[in-house]
């Protein structure tokens, strides 16, 4: 698995917690049902899985002491994550990072961004280009979105940064 | 460099026209960056690195569904208006990528049925062109914004409703958030209170009018629609303010794209979430979102929609003088134009205009197909005769908007010429119909053919007009884009055993008066079900009060006698 932030390729701090296992110390991504083990954590980065047909308040609680949300589209039809990621920054303003897992397009990178997501899992063997150019080709977005980006001074029309 | 320094963005773009948005740079930029993504996409599937099953979506959003025979490519018309020099792009395409015709959509869009895969970011590039496109005309995200065919031109109109129609076709279009929604989602604007665009059959349904400080409301109907469960929707807002009305679309799609369901294709319109959750409690969670929401970043500020208004041209009316004695003396002197104004004009707004139904329903010939040379005659006389403007109404005619009356004796000739004269608006004959297995996937029967015989079985106009006011609609199967359930007379198409066969639906209508049609029987053959409509139509001559119309007699007397007129044995 690849993990992309602003088209291309970055290094994954984090790991997801192995079932049966202790959480450990280092920044670690748990299942919902194992939020408050990790919570319980003296140390360490703390990131969550928020399925997908869960509302984003279940996390009210806890988002202070999360570094990183992972939602999770079962097939790239399924649209529900969008509306999360736009949740979590609208109405619970969460700031850190927001990651897209499990089957999206390079067609739908630009969507995921701007409904707030920052970084996107992707497989090995995906053609990276695709990826970057899928989101750096367009300049002109036709409505506002939580990413606030620049208006063209018209309408609701917004530029979309380079 | 940055991005807002490379495009010129026209604070006011030079050349209006009259019932359109003019595009700007930025408007172009937009459309020239997606038909490239679309052209990479097409070369990825072509490639194979796209499976079938994922570009399917990606070509969906951009109006291209794989038929029986061949791609179709859906053109998207907004709010229904065109400019000559779009119609004149939409022939070039008819002529270059199909069979020398297009068919006009119940959606106020057009179809072309024999699109070649390769050829379609060609097509879409001459679209471009013209500023069209065929972005969000299929898929399950927010389609091509429909209205009032006789927007900013009928007498009954409060508010010219494309404004507010052109905005919203800007918001939705590429929403990141719901362009993969549970299914398809239609929302339809009218300014008047005669409602001509179906609102109460459709996703979203807004009817806009001044309010008391002369700024719009709009009033709000939601979970309406056909297809396999009709149901005529709910009210959720009587007097939503303008500046709310983004916001207030963008609460109630949230809600609909976190709890409408996925599971099913056939239970996951909005409808059916409105019907299941109870209209109560889905108003509960739309006002609950909207009022959590950023509301701020979606408000339609006065200047914005004024901006919005400025691209539109508006028509410069000449004074009445003597037009409307001009058009008596013509109609005295020529009965079968008198009799075709009589049923295909409309009441202007401004004196001595009248507006134009060019039917596309010439007897026994297929509902809203147009011919390249056709297309290139209404750019023409559009051109001529109504400030360059066209419109496309969902009972797939269309409508010269603007026409001076004095002017009418030589666009009734000009059409006649081209076979566009039929005098049958609103008549037995202006059949709407689905392409029907013809050309669909979907489709269970040919609604096609069924609907040429009907034309020509009643073809004579003096005996159309005896009939008066009667709407048949013809769907190929239980999709019902033929919008079979809203019409007086609804005809489906069902497999029987592998035949085709028709059943028929009785007392739906889509206006004011919104009512769904009831089957009235079992399905029968094509030539039966002719004869069946034809004993219908007599059957009512004989019982209707007065100037009743078909729909009202059948309200009055019931299904019971008409069912016997079908099936009981002579």
């Amino acid at each position: 698995m690849l993990l992309l932030e602003n088209g291309h390729p970055v290094t994954d701090r984090w790991s997801y917690a192995t079932e049966g296992e202790a959480l450990g110390t280092g920044p670690v991504i748990v299942p919902l049902s194992r939020l408050s083990e990790g919570l319980g954590r003296s140390a360490g980065e703390l990131g969550v899985m928020l399925p997908v047909d869960e509302s984003v308040s279940v996390l009210r609680g806890a988002l202070p002491r999360l570094s990183l949300i992972v939602i999770t589209f079962p097939v790239f039809r399924d649209g529900r994550a969008f509306s999360q990621a736009r949740a979590l920054r609208e109405h619970l303003h969460f700031t850190r990072e927001i990651r897209a897992s499990g089957h999206v397009l390079p067609d739908q990178y630009e969507f995921l961004v701007r409904c707030g997501v920052t970084t996107v899992e992707v497989p090995d063997n995906t053609d990276l280009p695709v990826w970057d150019r899928a989101l750096h080709q367009f300049r002109v977005a036709m409505q506002p979105s939580v990413v606030n980006e620049k208006p063209t001074g018209f309408g609701l029309r917004r530029f979309l940064p380079a | 460099m940055s991005a807002d320094t490379m495009i010129r963005e026209e604070v006011v773009p030079v050349n209006r026209q009259v019932g359109l948005y003019a595009y700007d740079q930025v408007d172009r930029t937009f459309l020239r960056e997606r038909i490239d993504q679309f052209r990479d996409q097409v070369a990825r599937r072509v490639s194979g690195e796209l499976t079938e099953d994922e570009f399917k979506p990606l070509r969906l959003m951009n109006g291209l569904y794989l038929q029986l025979h061949a791609y179709m490519l859906r053109v998207a018309v907004p709010y229904g208006t065109l400019a000559s020099r779009q119609v004149r792009a939409l022939a070039r395409i008819a002529r270059e990528f199909d069979r020398g015709y297009g068919h006009f959509t119940t959606r106020q869009n057009i179809q072309f049925n024999w699109i070649r895969l390769e050829d379609t970011p060609a097509a879409l590039e001459v679209l471009a062109e013209a500023d069209m496109h065929a972005i969000q005309t299929s898929g399950n995200c927010i389609r091509n914004v429909t209205s009032d065919e006789f927007a900013g031109a009928a007498a009954d109109e409060l508010l010219d409703p494309r404004v507010h129609a052109e905005i919203l076709r800007q918001w939705s279009t590429l929403h990141p958030e719901f362009t993969f929604l549970p299914r398809k989602f239609k929302i339809a604007i009218s300014g008047s209170p005669q409602d001509r665009v179906a609102a109460r059959f459709h996703d979203i349904g807004l009817i806009a009018r001044p309010g008391p400080d002369g700024r719009p409301l709009f009033e709000v109907f939601v979970g309406g629609g056909l297809g396999r469960t009709p149901i005529v929707g709910t009210k959720l807002r009587d007097d939503l303010p303008e500046e709310d009305l983004v916001a207030y679309l963008e609460a109630i799609l949230r809600v609909y794209n976190e709890f409408g369901r996925r599971d099913n294709i056939y239970k996951a319109r909005i409808k059916i979430l409105v019907q299941a959750l109870g209209a109560e409690d889905f108003r509960q969670r739309v006002d609950t979102e909207f009022s959590a929401m950023d509301r701020a970043r979606y408000r339609l500020e006065p200047a914005l929609v004024q901006a919005i208004r400025d691209r539109f041209g508006v028509p410069a009316f000449e004074p009445e003088g003597d037009a409307p004695a001009l058009l008596a003396q013509a109609r005295k002197k020529d009965r079968a134009f008198d009799a075709w104004v009589r049923t295909n004009t409309h009441p202007h707004r401004a004196p001595g205009y009248l507006s134009v139904v060019v039917s596309l329903k010439p007897a026994g010939g297929i509902p809203g197909d147009a011919t390249a040379e056709q297309l290139d005659l209404l750019a023409d006389l559009a051109e001529r005769f109504s400030f360059g403007e066209l419109r496309v109404t969902h009972l797939q005619n269309v409508v010269l908007g603007h026409v001076r009356q004095d002017r009418l004796y030589e666009v009734w000739q000009a059409l006649s010429v081209a076979g566009l004269a039929t005098a049958n608006i609103g008549f037995i004959t202006d059949i709407v119909a689905c392409p029907g297995l013809d050309y669909c996937a979907l489709a269970n029967a040919r609604a096609i053919p069924i609907s040429q015989k009907l034309s020509s079985r009643f073809a004579d106009l003096e005996l159309q007009r005896e009939i008066g006011a009667l709407r048949i609609n013809i769907s190929g199967c239980i999709n019902a884009c033929g919008h079979h359930h809203a019409a007086h007379i609804g005809i489906l198409g069902v497999d029987k055993r592998g035949e085709e066969a028709f059943q028929l639906t009785l007392g739906g209508s889509g206006e004011e008066d919104a009512s769904i049609g009831q089957i009235l029987g079992p399905a029968m053959s094509e030539d039966d079900t002719v004869d069946a409509v034809a004993r219908l139509v007599d059957f009512y001559l004989v019982r209707r009060n007065g100037t009743e119309r078909f729909l009202d007699t059948y309200r009055r007397i019931g299904t019971a006698a008409f069912k016997d007129v079908v099936y009981a044995p002579a």
